[in-house]
């Protein structure tokens, strides 16, 4: 168990490409840290070059306190579990969760005793003795899962683990990975392009695009305040609407409305504006200060996702599904809800009529620059 | 239903007497004498001269040195086709180790230098591999049958390509449970290559069984004499008023036939196996 710490680091591939920028984070010992972005923002290479699977062409990484940039993947003293599990199909499950330790000359009676503890904490047991094409997708994870265990190392490096499982594997696999990161309290990275994932796993997000951070945050306080219009679409389902709007003082002018803020926003002029899809209200006729016009309607079975225009511009609203559609409608949203953007940069406002005591929102120490 | 199967059946049943008839007759014939042979012409009846005949071919002492029998061209020509098959094997595993998964210098080049020899047979280069043995004076011996026949683009290539498909992961799984390139290799590439290992012995066993131009060139001494030239030999006494032992020739080609009819069916079912096992 350790710490890891990546400083500045930075891929740059040969041919000039760059593929991590400048990185930082510092991940506290026990920490589930989950990397997020959409694909090709270089999550996954940030993941690989703490496993040491890629070089680090600038900065530091360090593990424990160790810097490891020069240190061969097995030195590291960390475990990684792949998307398409990588085992190996010509050993069986035993041998597989053995091969790591048998490599590093562990000695009989110990693989043994680990691999026990390891099938057990993964029901594997009754498999111990098959051969992978033998287990299910599940199955065939939770041994890449248990290879990981057995060689207690100071770090789990996840590498999109649940991407090749269908839907509802993937759920309860989601809760057995949380599960048994509680249980063994081995720092970890966890790499996936699901929002959701990332939401239900992480300690902290770190949300990344086009190899640069987004934001790092607690799960909560990342969907509450996004810092970046990125963020704030690209976390939560369905996605933030985004939409254009003017501010004139303590009024917000939006499409063909004009909403009373209570309290001025630090900017004024041209803005985005962000509104969850779950904040906005519908009301019958013009009750709501925003004109609705109904486009078509998604049923989720719980909720129920209404896109419609308020004026020109696109809005999705996510409506309990008992709800009645009326024919004109519109919709509200409590000012304390609203999200403010920087038009051209796209980095968030912060604003003093903003919802307090969310939750999470509240103060919280800040451990990453 | 049932006529497009019967139909299917004839179609078999005749493709089967065309592979089978000259086999068989080929044994039948075997089984008489030479002088019968020579009389009658090819039989399909039963001879009745089958242990003799099969006796003397594999352990008579025959040749001008009175000291090679049928027994001991078997075993050269399985020390041939064996150290062939696994000598190939080995050096086209590690050359195709080195392409696949080790970036130095060249390598590209080095593969295209390999894969344009595929181009140029064994004949191309006989004399001056000859040349090469008899100033290291390796003729006569097991070693200068096989080593210089042994680099096999072939079998590079199709281990190349194999490699190739061995998914990335595997590679990594392996580098982070600390295998280096040689527990990498021992460990995972060669037990999953059993199915290619399978093919290619099967395909170089026969090639090295049926080599005939080199063992000729290389091998004056009848102790290293393999099957295939010593069926050459015996048709050779056409002098005088002999008359050919047709009977053992027969008798040394339906034996020089069994060993690879053996290999194929025992590598044969490695090699099912390990095509519907192969799921990486």
């Amino acid at each position: 168990m350790a710490s890891i710490g990546i400083r500045d680091v930075s891929k740059i591939y040969n041919g000039g490409v760059t593929a991590v920028s400048s990185v930082n984070i510092d991940i506290a010992d026990g920490e589930f840290i989950v990397l997020v972005g959409p694909s090709g923002c270089g999550k996954s290479t940030l993941l690989r070059m703490v496993a040491g699977l890629e070089t680090i062409s600038e900065g530091q990484v360090t593990i424990g306190g160790r810097t490891v940039n020069d240190v061969d993947p097995a030195d590291r003293d960390i475990a990684m579990v792949f998307q398409n599990y990588a085992l190996y199909p010509h050993m069986t499950v035993y041998e597989n969760l053995a091969y790591g330790l048998k490599n590093r000359g562990t000695p009989r009676s110990e693989i043994d005793a680990r691999v026990a503890e390891a099938a057990r904490m993964l029901e594997l047991q009754p498999y111990l003795e098959r051969k992978p094409r033998a287990l299910s997708g599940g199955q065939r994870q939770r041994v890449a899962m248990g290879r990981a265990i057995v060689r207690k190392p100071s770090a789990f490096l996840f590498d999109e683990p649940l991407s090749n499982l269908d839907a509802k594997l993937r759920v309860s696999m989601r809760g057995e990975i949380k599960r048994l990161q509680r249980r063994v309290g081995t720092t970890s990275i966890y790499v996936t392009h699901d929002q959701l994932e990332a939401m239900t796993l992480a300690d902290r997000l770190v949300v990344l695009s086009g190899g640069r951070i987004e934001q790092i945050g607690r799960p909560l306080d990342v969907y509450h305040r996004p810092a970046t219009t990125f963020v704030a679409s690209f976390i939560g389902s369905p996605a933030m609407n985004l939409v254009s709007g003017e501010l004139h003082g303590s009024k917000l002018a939006l499409g063909p409305a004009l909403i009373d803020l209570g309290a001025t926003v630090p900017t004024q002029g041209a803005v985005t504006v962000g509104l969850r899809a779950e904040d906005l209200r519908l009301h019958e006729g013009a009750g709501g200060s925003l004109p609705f016009r109904i486009d078509y309607v998604e049923e989720l079975g719980s909720q129920r996702l209404v896109h419609g225009m308020v004026g020109d511009q696109a809005m999705v609203a996510a409506l309990s599904s008992e709800i009645p559609l009326p024919e004109p409608a519109s919709l509200s949203i409590a000012p304390s809800r609203l999200h403010f953007f920087d038009t051209a940069s796209g980095q968030r406002i912060d604003w003093s009529g903003e919802a307090a005591g969310q939750g999470a929102l509240a103060a919280v120490p800040e451990a990453v620059a | 239903m049932t006529r497009i199967r019967l139909f299917d059946h004839l179609v078999l049943m005749l493709g089967v007497f065309i592979m089978v008839a000259p086999v068989v007759v080929a044994f039948m014939t075997s089984t008489h004498e030479a002088a019968d042979i020579h009389r009658n012409g090819l039989s399909l009846t039963w001879g009745g001269h089958f242990t003799e005949t099969y006796d003397t071919v594999l352990t008579r002492k025959g040749g001008f040195t009175g000291e090679i029998t049928g027994a001991r061209m078997i075993w050269n020509s399985l020390i041939l086709g064996i150290g062939f098959a696994a000598g190939k094997i080995v050096l086209s595993m590690l050359a195709a180790y080195a392409i696949v998964y080790f970036r130095f210098r060249l390598g590209t080049l080095f593969f295209w230098m390999i894969f344009t020899t595929l181009l140029l047979p064994l004949e191309v280069r006989i004399v001056p591999s000859y040349e090469v043995m008899n100033k290291l004076s390796l003729t006569n011996t097991y070693t200068g049958l096989i080593v210089p026949l042994l680099a096999s683009a072939t079998g590079t290539f199709f281990f190349r390509q194999f490699f190739k498909s061995v998914p990335e992961e595997l590679l990594e799984a392996a580098r982070i449970d600390g295998a280096g390139p040689f527990k990498f290799f021992i460990d995972v590439l060669v037990p999953l290559s059993r199915t290619m290992i399978a093919a290619i012995f099967i395909i170089m066993f026969v090639y090295g069984w049926n080599q005939y131009l080199w063992p000729t060139l290389m091998t004056t001494d009848e102790r290293f004499f393999t099957l295939v030239r010593g069926i050459k030999q015996i048709l050779l006494v056409w002098v005088g008023s002999n008359i050919p032992d047709y009977n053992e020739a027969f008798a040394l080609a339906i034996l020089a036939m069994l060993p690879p009819v053996m290999i194929v069916l025992i590598f044969q079912r490695w090699f099912i196996k390990g095509l519907t096992e192969s799921d990486k």
